[in-house]
């Protein structure tokens, strides 16, 4: 089953590279890959599309100014269903493509357990044993995942309609599916953050696919050691003597 | 009747602040009666209904019955549904009910429902639905107790039983009261049809030994603008699906009002955090910083 994925993934990455590439320059590390980059950004466009048109359905005397840009509330909620299906389906794909490097470890647990110097800034760099993910980008992968399969499952309850479904599978469906949405809300707010303005540096990783190795040893310094053989710290330490 | 105001908006789904023109003049509930004991299943109404709605008719299904149709549909607002009925000493009874929208005092379509203006309820008791604000969720079929919402999958909009509120807001009855041949239907006040049930269910009691006829107005939805006066009415599902106690979920009651506002302002405490985060704790830069400028009081580089 592992290999089946493995081998799927292997074959993805190599036709989305043999149509695209990466430019990784002198003190630069490849982050991420063509066919990761793709499926990323089908991701978040899907996801706001079905972000925008929700909000229309979901709170209309707040957001009923975002209906228009899909051509009104009728097409809306015909779309939202289909906008939703396309995020799943591509983050499906997604998890198919990261379920290795996502795997939690004991470095991650404790990583939870220093969240609080790590996020107030106490801490100038990642912890040495952080590798190509952290904790925290972790928590928010698997959390998609368990929203998505909420969101799948309920969504489709309500796309069946109260006279297939029953009503009341509809009526719990409803709340389930505001939740779930609501939680990918508060968390695409932090994931945009981190993604400029509060890590500058880390943009380029999902649009060139490649990142300065003092980014790399900085945030991720167990994935620095991975790729290059060097130390994250020791690295860092000669980059502030040459400066 | 001309002088009163029976038309003004009460409860309006999805709209903020209070309802314009709330509390200016207050009248008497409207009703319609339907004595289930008297209907011979004419269908008077159900042709009276098409006409006066313009309502497009479509082919249907014929299943050996007095039925018109298996259910009501968004083209056929009034339905009478016919069932047989066997009594304990084996006699068969048939059972003619009229189904349609109840337009209950606590309706749940317009709870269910997430469109500014698409349901209305009017203060005197009709629920209808204005079809230009309807944005074709079907949210309000799975609130409706009643099974009554249809969808129509060509103008993506969900339609019913408006209780003639043309009509009524012109001081008419609706067009199914006016075509009733037998005196089953009656339209007025609330307070009046009631009357005129109860004494019908006291003469049924007394008079023709139906020891178990009542009127149905059930208050689990706060009553409904229509009222049944029914045979036997510990059992009113025998009655092709009238349920005994109509629930609205609870997910259109408590989730919709209270908490989907609060929560939605929950997750916009995610863009008040980051906002915090930068302008307290600040970006998190790659390591080594560049050095920091001479007298920059401790600013960052």
């Amino acid at each position: 089953m592992a290999s089946a994925v493995e081998r799927f993934d292997d074959k993805a990455r190599q036709a989305f590279e043999s149509v695209g590439q990466t430019a990784v320059y002198q003190g630069e590390l490849l982050r991420h890959p063509v066919y990761t980059r793709v499926l990323h950004w089908m991701v978040a466009l899907f996801f706001f599309l079905a972000l925008f048109s929700g909000f229309g359905i979901y709170l209309p005397w707040l957001f009923r100014w975002f209906t228009p840009i899909f051509g009104g509330g009728q097409l809306v909620r015909t779309m939202h269903p289909w906008f939703g299906l396309a995020f799943v389906i591509f983050f499906g794909l997604q998890v198919l493509n990261w379920l290795k490097p996502m795997a939690w470890t004991a470095a991650d647990s404790n990583w939870m357990r220093n969240m609080r110097s790590i996020v107030g800034g106490k801490e100038k760099m990642e912890p040495p044993d952080t590798g190509f993910f952290n904790a925290g980008q972790k928590t928010q992968f698997w959390e998609i995942v368990i929203g998505s399969v909420v969101y799948l499952i309920t969504g489709v309850i309500m796309w069946a309609g109260a006279p297939a479904a029953g009503r009341m599978l509809v009526a719990i469906s409803y709340v389930l599916h505001d939740i779930s949405a609501l939680i990918m809300l508060g968390g695409i707010f932090i994931h945009v953050y981190l993604s400029t303005f509060g890590q500058p540096g880390t943009f380029q990783a999902m649009t060139r696919g490649a990142v300065s190795e003092a980014w790399a040893w900085t945030f991720h310094p167990a994935w620095y050691k991975e790729v290059t053989g060097r130390d994250a710290r020791e690295a860092c330490e000669k980059a502030r003597n040459r400066g | 009747m001309a002088d009163r105001k029976t038309l003004q908006t009460e409860m309006i789904s999805g709209h903020p602040g209070p309802v314009p023109g709330q509390g200016m003049q207050r009248d008497l509930e409207v009703c319609k009666l339907v004595d289930t004991t008297i209907c011979i299943g004419c269908k008077a109404c159900e042709v009276a209904c098409a006409e006066w709605n313009d309502l497009p008719f479509s082919l249907t299904t014929f299943d050996n019955t007095y039925q018109t149709m298996p259910e009501t549909r968004w083209n056929f607002w009034n339905l009478i549904k016919f069932n047989e009925h066997r009594k304990e000493d084996g006699t068969i009874q048939w059972l003619m009910r009229k189904d349609q929208c109840m337009h209950c005092a606590d309706p749940g379509c317009l709870a269910a429902c997430p469109a500014d203006g698409a349901i209305v309820k009017y203060a005197n008791g009709i629920v209808d639905f204005n079809q230009e604000n309807c944005i074709g969720c079907e949210f309000c079929i799975s609130g409706c107790p009643f099974n009554i919402p249809r969808f129509n999958p060509s103008t993506k909009r969900v339609y019913k039983c408006t209780l003639c509120s043309d009509r009524v807001g012109a001081g008419l009855e609706p067009a199914c009261i006016k075509a009733c041949p037998t005196g089953c239907l009656k339209f007025g006040t609330k307070d009046d049809m009631k009357f005129i049930a109860e004494e019908r269910v006291n003469q049924l009691r007394d008079k023709f030994g139906m020891e178990n006829a009542g009127v149905y107005d059930p208050q689990s939805v706060g009553g409904t603008h229509v009222i049944y006066v029914l045979h036997d009415a510990t059992d009113p599902e025998r009655y092709g699906g009238l349920p005994k106690n109509p629930q609205i979920p609870w997910s259109y009651t408590i989730w919709k009002w209270l908490f989907k506002p609060v929560l939605g302002t929950f997750a916009l405490f995610g863009l008040a955090g980051v906002f915090l985060h930068y302008v307290t704790v600040g970006p998190r830069r790659v390591q080594p910083e560049p050095p920091k400028k001479e007298g920059g009081n401790g600013q960052r580089g």
